[in-house]
């Protein structure tokens, strides 16, 4: 219990230093960015909006920044993020709400599925270890985990989608279609979500074989492995039950901290593929200047890397019984 | 006096023994070349014998135990002699091969039951594996063995619950000894069980072993690096230095009379609490670096008895009232 | 970008003890300085490992390129329109020239020093800021420990690379000294983490206990009994974070965050983007600084993960055997 606390606290603690680094962010760089950001929408945009922009942003000095804080705060857990500038008079939230169900599709998949595959695959190079799969593996996946995500996902274009012509490489559906529920729509879909899932896959997919095999070597020279295999337990059973358990411990952590990577590496293969996910607003809000967006976007990243962190703390405690009575 | 070489059959190597090892040899084999960690190691187990096998840290010994388990992994491997048990030589059989031995007939106690228990699985969890692994099915039948068998070194059953990291030291090191006899084999090959408590529970401990070894008749295979330990438990004494046998003998005989230099040194280096107040000796030097084989003796260079010959020629396992040393003093040609 | 970094575990579940190393006072005695019995140890390192060899060869390729770029290739790269458009590969220009009239070649060799500059940059800053704060929360112990320690774990958790997005959209644009400023102060967190679980072991050795009992100076002892036990993970750090800046600014770059006006191989695909490199059929536009990026990174990478099977000797490449003679002559039974 007293672990679950103070796990808790630190989400918490973490929350609360993103929020304040959001507000803070902006009163920090050397001439106030938001002071040219309302210059530029000056002629499409509301006076409110841009009033309460100017508050905002700290532009408007009339109010304290304790103030100026203690109305974002406020603003944040009502969930009221304003109006996007460069989608005006669209609200941050509508455009935040369908860019989620995109990315969560194709980041989440793709990540559970590589760390899955990668565990299995480092579990196997492990296990037959000097084989041809563990000699090969370590400097080919040392290779593949240092490409550039955006730039993997030119190369990917460059040869599936323009010279093979096999895959549509732009957005997250063709342009003349419109959502609905209907099969032919759920295939357009997924025939674009196959290239950019692919590239995530191939750079992500490296670490997980590479950590997880070394860990299993480590856990394999440990005296309980030894010791099943003395009592004559199957092959299988020593790999799963003994070593692989205890050695992905290790890893769930590192699977959630690496989530914030992967996010991360998604925004660059939105970009490239113009898939319109959290990632791709995020940097048309950036190139925009379209703040209002762009900050509720940064705190919807953080808090995501943060609550999978937490769920993978549970997941080891769930798992590792001496983390439980550690508290 | 003569001479035994290791590979014909003397007294110290009967048929209906239950463990033969004759001229087993381990090397640890790596990119930068390869060192002989065991050399031609040969003993016998009768039924119900308690050998225990002493050495330094560094010895050999552990690594001989796991070669004759079959337990060695890379880059350790068997390079040569057997290791019959029960008629049948363990080495270079397969992992199939050897299920069926495999606790049944032959199981393992370690060191420190911390690393030897899977930190991630309770108690019951892992003497459930063991059994269902030969056969044993039924549930019940695997809760009363588990039971039956933690009753037997005097832990409460209610502990079957527990994880490892739950239970003391020496409930832990209990419980891997009452593992050990969920078949109750015919041979238990233990690796410095004692090591990691104190001196109260090592006792204990000790005595508890006996006692099961009293109760079901197997034979024991005891390694550790305290001399004082082992003398009270065991019936013969094998001393192991630089991975070879410097001696080997009754127990009792080789405590009153030590013959090899190096086994002396040992019975100095441990005061006993009832005798006269004596100062108290090491072994000068370290133990050699395997990797540099020389010629002569390996014990030469620390040897209080050192002469001539010990440095140019190896040594054999000499005969000499009733055990046997690797001591040119004892080969018969010196006065 | 990689993620968690190849070869390495996030949580030194047990630090990474240096028996290979020592304390300056060993055996030898202080006849060499800690710093250069180090430095020969990774050289004598180095050359052992197939691995390290292949990653220190490729890196000081690019070093010397960088460097010495003129050696290879004159004129301004700069300049657009200075050739024709769209030339065809040939000794004058091996890589041919760009959509806009640019020769590609000399671009890529002048774009390999931003991003050395940039890599060596992050890295040094790195390690030293965790160096300072790994050692220091471990030896002043107590409640400087403790925030030092929470401030690490909290930025360790943000996510890097929208943060780097989002101070780099604030600045507009960053050239190569604002770029290591931003990278460094966003990534030293994870390298500080491992500096200080390795500083905490080593508190409690013997050899800091005897130099303490000696009288030694906390600042000597910090200086040189601690640091030099630590080089492996001195070098790891360098490299990781190398790695990172490597990936991260090529990233931005790309996106448009980098400085315009630079040479660099992530502004050379972010022109090549913006002028539809594919669509006009000038894919080397994209593939070549691409691949410059991935041979650098991979340097990098293989030298960290060549370092981690040195320390680390379990994970050596094991050497297949053939089976002895004597085991194929007994047989099962008998």
């Amino acid at each position: 219990m007293r672990f679950a606390l103070r796990r808790l606290g630190f989400f918490l603690l973490t929350l609360w230093a993103a929020l304040t680094l959001n507000f803070v962010l902006p009163r920090l760089m050397p001439g106030n960015p938001a002071i040219a950001m309302i210059a530029k929408f000056k002629g499409g945009v509301s006076p409110q909006a841009l009033h309460t922009l100017e508050v905002q942003f700290g532009v408007d000095t009339r109010k304290s920044i304790i103030a100026q804080y203690g109305s974002y705060l406020k603003n944040v857990a009502t969930g009221n993020f304003g109006t996007s500038l460069s989608e005006y008079p669209t609200s941050v939230g509508h455009i935040i709400s369908s860019a989620i169900f995109w990315t969560l599709g194709l980041v989440g998949v793709t990540t559970i599925l590589a760390f899955i595959l990668g565990t299995l695959i480092g579990i196997l190079g492990a296990w037959r270890r000097g084989g041809s799969l563990d000699s090969i593996m370590p400097p080919v996946f040392v290779i593949t985990s240092v490409i550039p995500y955006f730039w993997l996902g030119l190369m990917v274009i460059l040869v599936f989608g323009v010279k093979l012509h096999w895959l549509p490489y732009f957005s997250n559906y063709s342009s003349t279609d419109t959502p609905a529920f209907t099969l032919s729509f759920i295939w357009d879909v997924i025939q674009h979500a196959i290239l950019p899932a692919l590239t995530l896959l191939v750079t992500t997919i490296g670490t997980w074989i590479l950590t997880m095999r070394n860990t299993m070597i480590t856990t394999l020279a440990d005296d309980y492995v030894r010791m099943a295999r003395a009592k004559g337990l199957s092959s299988r059973r020593i790999m799963f039950d003994y070593a692989a358990r205890n050695a992905i411990l290790p890893n769930l952590t590192g699977f959630a901290m690496s989530l914030g990577f992967v996010l991360g590496g998604a925004i660059l293969v939105e970009y490239v593929f113009n898939y319109e996910g959290v990632g791709y607003w995020l940097l048309a809000a950036v190139n925009n200047e379209d703040y209002p967006l762009m900050q509720a976007l940064f705190l919807l990243i953080t808090v995501a890397v943060l609550v999978a962190i937490l769920l993978s703390d549970i997941a080891t405690a769930l798992l590792d019984p001496r983390t439980r009575d550690a508290g | 006096m003569r001479s035994a070489s290791e590979t014909e059959v003397t007294p110290d190597q009967r048929s209906g023994s239950v463990l033969d090892v004759r001229a087993l040899s381990v090397e640890y084999i790596t990119d930068a070349g390869s060192v002989l960690a065991v050399d031609n190691v040969s003993f016998s187990l009768d039924p119900g014998e308690f050998v225990a096998v002493v050495g330094e840290s560094g010895c050999g010994k552990s690594t001989m135990l796991f070669a004759v388990a079959q337990l060695l992994a890379p880059p350790a491997e068997v390079t040569g002699g057997t290791v019959m048990f029960k008629g049948r030589n363990l080495v270079g059989l397969t992992d199939k091969s050897l299920t069926a031995i495999r606790w049944k007939d032959l199981s393992v106690v370690m060191q420190s039951a911390m690393n030897a228990l899977n930190p991630v699985k309770t108690i019951a969890a892992q003497f459930k594996d063991a059994m269902r692994a030969h056969g044993v099915t039924s549930s019940a039948e695997i809760a009363n063995r588990s039971a039956e068998v933690l009753k037997m070194v005097g832990i409460d059953p209610e502990h079957l619950k527990s994880y490892p990291h739950q239970l003391s030291g020496g409930m832990r090191q209990r419980s891997m000894i009452a593992m050990a006899m969920l078949f109750t084999p015919e041979l238990v090959i233990m690796d410095e069980p004692t090591s990691a408590l104190d001196v109260v529970a090592q006792r204990s401990l000790m005595v508890q072993i006996k006692e099961l070894q009293e109760q079901f008749g197997f034979a024991v295979v005891f390694v550790t690096h305290d001399m004082s330990l082992v003398s009270h438990f065991s019936d013969r004494l094998i001393v192991m230095y630089a991975g070879q046998v410097a001696e080997v003998g009754p127990t009792r005989t080789l405590f009153d009379s030590p013959r090899h230099p190096y086994t002396d040194g040992l019975m100095d280096a441990f005061p006993s609490i009832r005798g006269p107040k004596v100062p108290l000796s090491g072994i000068p030097g370290s133990p050699p670096n395997l990797a540099r084989r020389t010629d002569g003796c390996w014990f030469a260079p620390r040897c209080p008895k050192v002469f001539d010959r010990c440095h140019t020629e190896r040594p054999e396992l000499y005969y000499v009232d009733g055990i046997q040393a690797r001591c040119f003093l004892y080969d018969g040609s010196t006065s | 970008m990689a993620m968690i970094i190849p070869g390495g575990t996030i949580e030194p579940a047990v630090p990474i003890e240096l028996t290979d190393l020592g304390p300056s006072t060993g055996r030898s005695g202080r006849s060499r300085s800690p710093a250069i019995r180090a430095l020969a140890r990774i050289g004598k390192a180095i050359r052992s490992n197939r691995k390290a060899s292949w990653g220190a060869g490729l890196l000081l390729f690019f070093i010397l390129v960088g460097i010495l770029p003129g050696v290879l290739m004159h004129g301004d790269p700069n300049v657009v329109g200075q050739f024709k458009v769209g030339l065809p590969l040939s000794w004058h220009h091996p890589f041919g020239t760009n959509g806009i009239g640019e020769d590609l070649f000399s671009q890529v060799i002048w774009g390999a020093r931003p991003v050395l500059e940039i890599a060596f940059g992050v890295g040094l800053a790195s390690t030293a800021i965790a160096v300072l704060i790994g050692v220091a929360a471990a030896y002043l112990g107590g409640i400087w420990d403790a925030v030092l320690n929470l401030l690490t774990d909290v930025l360790l958790v943000i996510p890097l690379f929208p943060l780097l997005i989002v101070i780099a959209g604030y600045l507009h644009s960053t050239g190569t000294a604002v770029m290591i400023v931003v990278i460094t102060l966003t990534g030293w967190s994870y390298t500080a983490r491992q500096l200080r679980s390795q500083a905490l072991s080593l508190r409690k050795r013997d050899f800091l206990e005897a130099a303490r009992v000696r009288g030694e100076r906390p600042i000597y002892i910090i200086v040189v009994e601690i640091i030099p036990t630590m080089t492996s993970l001195l070098v790891a750090s360098f490299l990781t974070n190398a790695l990172y800046a490597v990936l991260f600014s090529s990233s931005l770059q790309f996106i448009g965050l980098g400085d315009p006006n630079q040479v660099s191989w992530g502004t050379m695909l972010q022109q090549a983007e913006n002028n539809e490199a594919f669509q006009t059929g000038q894919s080397l536009w994209i593939i070549a600084p691409g691949i410059c990026i991935v041979l650098l990174g991979a340097a990098f990478a293989l030298l960290n993960y060549a370092f981690d099977e040195i320390g680390n000797p379990a994970l050596r490449p094991l050497r297949r055997q053939k089976q002895p003679r004597v085991l194929r002559r007994t047989s099962a039974v008998g």
